[in-house]
């Protein structure tokens, strides 16, 4: 059968590995962890020449500096938070590409829960409004043979 | 249909309305113009040799009393030729312009000014770029207004403009000249 003769190809498409993005540098950190670390810090980075890709990502001059600087800040031991606080202290939140929960972003942050919170309300409202309607006369005089039957 | 249900019939077609108003609004806004997290800051310390000459400079520059301008520029950025006009000409009218020699080498400073001219009464050189960081600089040109206290009170990312330089830069120093 022809559709046998595929099989081997279509196994050849599974064996194809994810492509996987890491910040490439003629100068990584020695030290694995280390440079795992600074990688982590980096795509939590957004890269402001180009906005909407992390510093990992970018081929930007600026990016390359940027990872440059977190590598530095790592191998002199910094936690990943002082990392990422001295860069917000420069470039602002923007920087970072997960928004902080702060007053400014609360609405951002709220928004899914609140209209979660308004739906289910609405729903509930509904519910409750068709429970509490009440009988018509028909239906009434329809309950009360039902039960005169069965009782 | 009763008042409530009409309410709730319509308020998702007012949601959306209330979206397309805002989207609409929000078209106009340029996403390269970002709020800068050191306005109303001290240019933050740095310590950086001088074109042409054998003294360095600090951020006690930008407090001796003047506002000054700081111009972020390269000479392998093209943009910063196509501004250097109005940059020049700002200088002619008696504006005070720091250069920031931005991931340059000295030599191509000089060659860069020596073809366009120099607007700049000093010209920090920061080769590596590193302490452009600190002034939260995403790339050249960039143009800083610093009050005389040395207090950043305005930043502009990309080419200068005529517009720019009449909309904000000159009701800025004209203000901060007056204070």
């Amino acid at each position: 059968m022809r559709i046998f003769r595929a099989i081997p190809l279509i196994a050849i498409l599974f064996m194809a590995t994810p492509a996987q993005a890491v910040g490439v540098d003629a100068e990584v950190l020695k030290d694995p962890a280390q440079e795992a670390l600074a990688q982590n810090v980096m795509a939590q980075l957004r890269c402001l020449v180009c906005q909407n890709q992390s510093i990992v990502d970018s081929d930007a001059p600026l990016a390359a500096d940027l990872r440059g600087l977190v590598r530095k800040r790592i191998a002199d031991g910094d936690t990943p938070q002082q990392v990422k606080d001295y860069l917000v202290a420069r470039y602002g939140d923007w920087v970072l590409l997960k928004p902080p929960v702060k007053s400014n972003t609360l609405l951002l942050w709220g928004a899914p829960l609140g209209i979660l919170v308004l739906g289910a309300g609405g729903i509930l409202a509904a519910r409750m409004r068709r429970g509490a309607a009440p009988l018509s006369d028909e239906d009434t005089a329809a309950a009360d043979a039902l039960l005169e039957r069965d009782g | 249909m009763s008042g409530l249900q009409r309410l709730i019939v319509l308020a998702p077609l007012a949601l959306l309305f209330g979206l397309v108003a805002i989207f609409a609004l929000q078209l106009d806004d340029d996403p390269s113009i970002l709020p800068s997290a050191l306005i109303g800051q001290p240019v933050p310390a740095f310590d950086l040799p001088v074109l042409q000459q054998d003294a360095r400079a600090t951020d006690s520059l930008f407090k001796t009393g003047t506002p000054k301008l700081i111009n972020v520029f390269a000479s392998w950025c093209q943009p910063c030729r196509i501004e250097h006009s109005l940059v020049s000409d700002l200088a002619a009218e008696g504006v005070e312009i720091v250069g920031w020699g931005y991931k340059d080498t000295p030599a191509g400073i000089t060659r860069f000014l020596a073809e366009l001219g120099n607007p700049y009464s000093h010209v920090v050189l920061d080769e590596s770029g590193q302490t452009a960081i600190d002034l939260g600089v995403y790339g050249a040109p960039e143009t800083y207004v610093v009050d005389a206290e040395g207090i950043i009170r305005y930043r502009h990312v990309g080419v200068l403009t005529q517009e720019v330089i009449d909309r904000d830069l000159r009701p800025l120093l004209q203000s901060l000249a007056e204070a």
